[in-house]
């Protein structure tokens, strides 16, 4: 699991790549955490290149989505494949979070 | 398919990866497609980490994983400890439709197995946990050459 994260503007982009599990999910909200509070309006989540999620990476997100709310931060998402699209479908992320089809798509709107 | 085939570990978090490993390579040869080996992955490691996380508090203890050829057309995922007693069918499903101040932190891991596999069992057997998870095999793939 690798994060890369930059600023557009307001928005704190952060690409993760990879495998979010039970082993790494730690690692990914440790990291997550240590990025917000930048000044950002908002947090843009892009997965072009997350290969998998398991619901030990799914809690670190609600953990994240919890804390940005207090903060009055949007936490959205971009461009997700396979595997992962389906997870958060399954599970009701993509109803609770708003998913844009692609980074720029997200940019735009936000 | 042919025989069962199996590994033992201990049941911590540090074993996942060698187990899921053994899964996906397993069911790489019998020729699942790639999306459904990432789903039956998903499903073994939720399996997994609930015991890591709640099967033995007070001791450590080990969790047997077994790929045998299951009723009609399956693969069983059969997958023991022995550990405290833990139904799968149980726990509440997650309120899909809260928002997020709402929504609970955990349960999603079993509910994605039961969404995903295409049948799941479960029995406890004496001091053993015994869960079954269950994917119809892909058809045989068309022999090559006459």
């Amino acid at each position: 699991m690798e994060v890369e994260k930059r600023m557009d503007g307001d928005v704190l982009i952060v690409s993760v790549r990879g495998r979010i599990d039970a082993v790494t999910a730690p690692e990914f909200e440790k990291r997550l955490m240590e990025s917000i509070g930048a000044g950002e309006k908002a947090v843009l989540l892009t997965m072009e290149h997350l290969e998998y999620i398991s619901s030990a990476g799914l809690r670190s997100i609600l953990a994240i989505a919890k804390i940005l709310k207090t903060k009055e931060e949007k936490l959205v998402f971009a461009d997700l494949r396979g595997p992962v699209k389906d997870v958060f479908k399954i599970s009701g992320f993509g109803s609770i979070f708003t998913i844009f089809d692609t980074e720029a798509e997200a940019l735009r709107q936000l | 398919m042919d025989a069962p085939t199996g590994i033992v570990a201990p049941a911590q978090l540090a074993y996942l990866q060698r187990m899921l490993d053994f899964v996906v390579s397993f069911t790489e040869k019998a020729g699942f497609d790639l999306k459904r080996i990432r789903e039956i992955e998903l499903c073994v490691e939720e399996a997994l980490v609930n015991i890591f996380n709640y099967a033995y508090p007070t001791a450590t203890g080990e969790v047997e994983l077994t790929l045998l050829p299951g009723p009609e057309n399956t693969l069983e995922i059969r997958i023991q400890d022995r550990g405290t007693p833990f139904d799968i069918f149980s726990v509440q499903e997650p309120d899909l439709d809260a928002d997020i101040e709402e929504r609970r932190i955990g349960g999603l891991g079993i509910f994605l197995v039961r969404r995903l596999m295409d049948r799941v069992e479960y029995r406890r057997d004496g001091d053993r946990n015994i869960l079954s998870l269950f994917a119809k095999l892909p058809p045989p793939r068309e022999p090559s050459g006459g």
